[in-house]
């Protein structure tokens, strides 16, 4: 599904991300793990078309096609649903707007005609469910004022809206407590099917309890520099990132 | 000397050589005055001759004055304009030509074409409530002269404004609204002001609103422009609101890119009364609205915004004042402008705070985004505050679309452009909120969005009604 090769990126002429390779099949979820500065969130922010990113180097296919060349809006077209590490407020432009705007975009780009008013009611509501969002929620300007947990729970919700092939979870547990937690891993794993694929962006092991990996990615230095299966979080939450360090320095010699 | 233009007796189309700028006017008015008298009502008269005299004192303004900096009026003053003094009747039936109605709103319609109120149809099948009289200025000052002796020009005379000055001067007749103790109206009023002419053509109209001791009225006054020639309307309007009284006044302008729009409200509030005053700008050429709201008793609630989406060459300054003379009164400003194009962009905020105005709450905010890097905006926040027990802040700002919200919206499948339209719409939403007739709430947004989206590129007679 996603071939990501040799992949380099920088953000105002600093290089983040130097050689990185990742292969993602259908139905196969993948944690990115890695320190503070690894470049996590910057892989991120490249696969979606972030403008702040320049790509110096690589290629990423997406079900055969360049990413690279898709603007951001195409690139979620094509399936792509990126879960914001920080979601944006945006005061002034309801939920309700917003996501019947965003599914009709989605619908175009299939030829499809727009989603009538009950049809969209109707999804709007079985998803709110799926993350246990509050009816006033939706009736809102888009994250304004919204709890940190409300907003995770509100970028599960869209991803569910717009049933992406594969989602980037960018550090989707920061800042929740164990009942969201919870609450969006559930939502996540509801999700789940043999056709999409996600990749999980976190500092912590905590998430993977919920939400369980096929395999594990060891980002630092904007490289993947270890992988394996999921034992591989716990080590990492036992023994810390210094000894990924301390073995890719003396590789490094 | 020059002529000025004068749409003639017979024929609107034979006129007479055209002379140009203030000369032309002050000449106009001396050969002219008696006739310009005989066409009005004796209680606009009697002030008519001061206003001349302060007219030519003052002239036009210019870019000169602190208060005009912003408004660049001189080629549109320069335009030689058509004056119809002789009051000869526009062939035109507004009600054939609009059948202007807000989708759901039921209100009373009242048209001023040009600068003369177009005699309603039917004013019993109005059914106005007992004791409401709304009509030409000119033909109540008439019939009912005692009710105006005590309104008329008290707030606009004493202006030292060369535009309020040239009104006094050249007006002739009017909207004239009169609404009595504790009556409410329920269905807002609703004025169409038409600009129709086969020529250049300059309309001074006076408005004379009167709402007294808990009255209650809504008016929506909009500005279309029918034909493709150059227009210039230059509107007085004194509105009186008495004690416990409710007033909204909605101003929404969608008129073509000749078009010079310049308007001064200027309001008088008393003892708890309430009042809203919204100013819209759509679509236009040249504007210029001064608003000017004193709150001459305790316990007022002022709601002063306004809105403005220009590009192309557009030109709009919105000059606003609120002055606190007594204590325990709240007013709160808003102005957003949303400036593509060469669009140039003015706003003033004077707020005054007198020394005996204390537990004063004023708040003012103006915010501006502009698209591009040839569109302007000038902004100037003026708070002068004598008392010592007062809340008052201000705030203004002017920037570009927030990138990090459009990219979230991308980033969902949303195209860039849709982002864009969704984030300038979201922006100018909070004024929209502000109109308390919720038919005309629907009818702004709708007509926002298709400005925004470049629908309402050009104004081709009354969108409000189509």
């Amino acid at each position: 599904m996603l071939e990501i090769k040799n992949l380099h990126a920088n953000i105002n002429g600093k290089e983040i991300i130097k050689g990185l390779s990742l292969t993602v099949n259908a139905g196969e979820i993948h944690a990115i793990m890695g320190p503070n500065g690894a470049g996590k969130s910057t892989l991120s922010s490249v696969l979606t078309g972030n403008p702040a990113f320049t790509v110096t180097e690589g290629q990423v296919t997406f079900n055969g096609k360049n990413l690279l060349e898709l603007t951001p809006e195409d690139r979620s077209r094509e399936g792509i649903f990126l879960s914001f590490q920080y979601p944006v407020e945006i005061p002034g432009v309801s939920m309700v707007n917003f996501m019947r705007t965003a599914v009709n975009e989605h619908r175009k780009y299939k030829n499809l005609d727009p989603i009538s008013a009950t049809d969209f009611l109707r999804l709007m509501r079985e998803k709110k469910e799926l993350v246990e969002m509050d009816n006033k929620l939706a009736n809102r300007s888009v994250n304004e004022g919204f709890s940190g947990g409300e907003k995770k729970r509100n970028e599960i919700f869209q991803m569910a809206m717009l049933n992406p092939l594969l989602s980037i979870l960018d550090e989707t547990d920061s800042g929740l407590d164990i009942d969201a937690l919870r609450i969006v891993a559930n939502g996540v794993n509801k999700l789940k099917s043999p056709d999409n694929a996600s990749i999980v962006i976190t500092h912590y092991q905590r998430l993977l309890d919920y939400i369980i990996p096929d395999f594990v990615h060891v980002l630092y230095d904007g490289r993947i520099v270890k992988s394996g299966g999921k034992e591989l979080a716990y080590e990492l939450e036992e023994r810390g990132y210094d000894w990924i360090k301390k073995e890719v320095e003396e590789a490094a010699i | 000397m020059e002529n000025k233009t004068i749409i003639a007796e017979t024929n609107s189309k034979s006129l007479s050589l055209a002379g140009v700028g203030e000369a032309s006017y002050i000449d106009l008015y001396k050969q002219h005055h008696e006739s310009i008298k005989k066409h009005s009502a004796a209680v606009m008269n009697d002030s008519r001759d001061a206003s001349f005299a302060l007219f030519e004192e003052l002239r036009f303004p210019t870019t000169a004055l602190e208060n005009y900096k912003y408004s660049d009026l001189k080629a549109a003053l320069a335009i030689d304009y058509g004056l119809n003094i002789n009051r000869i009747p526009i062939p035109v039936n507004p009600y054939d030509v609009f059948k202007c109605d807000v989708p759901g709103i039921q209100s009373y319609l009242f048209f001023v074409v040009n600068d003369a109120f177009y005699p309603t149809m039917d004013t019993k099948a109005l059914k106005l409530p007992e004791g409401v009289i709304i009509g030409s200025l000119k033909e109540i000052a008439e019939t009912r002269p005692e009710l105006l002796k005590e309104y008329y020009g008290k707030l606009s005379t004493s202006k030292k404004d060369g535009l309020v000055a040239f009104n006094g001067a050249f007006a002739q007749d009017g909207f004239f609204m009169y609404v009595p103790k504790n009556v409410q109206l329920t269905k807002p009023v609703q004025l169409v002001n038409i600009m129709r002419s086969d020529v250049d053509f300059m309309a001074n109209s006076h408005n004379l609103i009167i709402l007294e001791e808990g009255a209650k009225a809504q008016l929506l006054v909009c500005d279309h422009t029918v034909d493709e020639v150059r227009f210039l309307s230059n509107r007085v309007t004194e509105v009186f609101v008495g004690e416990h009284a409710t007033y909204e006044h909605y101003k929404l302008e969608n008129t073509h890119t000749k078009t010079t729009n310049l308007s001064t409200l200027l309001i008088d509030q008393r003892a708890s009364s309430n009042v809203i005053a919204n100013v819209i700008t759509l679509h236009n050429g040249v504007t210029r609205n001064t608003v000017e709201i004193d709150l001459d008793g305790e316990h007022c609630e002022t709601q002063l915004c306004g809105m403005v989406i220009g590009d192309k060459n557009q030109q709009v300054d919105n000059f606003t004042s609120i002055i606190h003379n007594k204590p325990n009164c709240n007013s709160h400003e808003l102005f957003k402008y949303v400036l593509d194009g060469f669009a140039k962009g003015g706003f003033t905020g004077k707020l005054l705070v007198a020394k005996d105005a204390q537990k004063t709450t004023a708040f003012q905010t103006n915010r501006n985004i502009l698209l591009n890097k040839t569109a302007k905006m000038r902004t100037k926040p003026q708070l002068e505050i004598y008392a010592d027990d007062v809340k008052c802040s201000h705030g203004a700002t002017i920037g570009s679309l927030d990138e990090t919200a459009k990219f979230y919206m991308q980033s969902r499948g949303i195209s860039e452009p849709e982002a864009r339209l969704l984030l300038m719409f979201a922006f100018t939403n909070d004024v929209i909120e502000f109109i308390r007739i919720p038919a005309l709430q629907d009818r702004i947004k709708m007509l926002v969005e298709k400005r925004l989206r470049g629908e309402l590129s050009k104004c081709e007679g009354c969108v409000i009604c189509q």
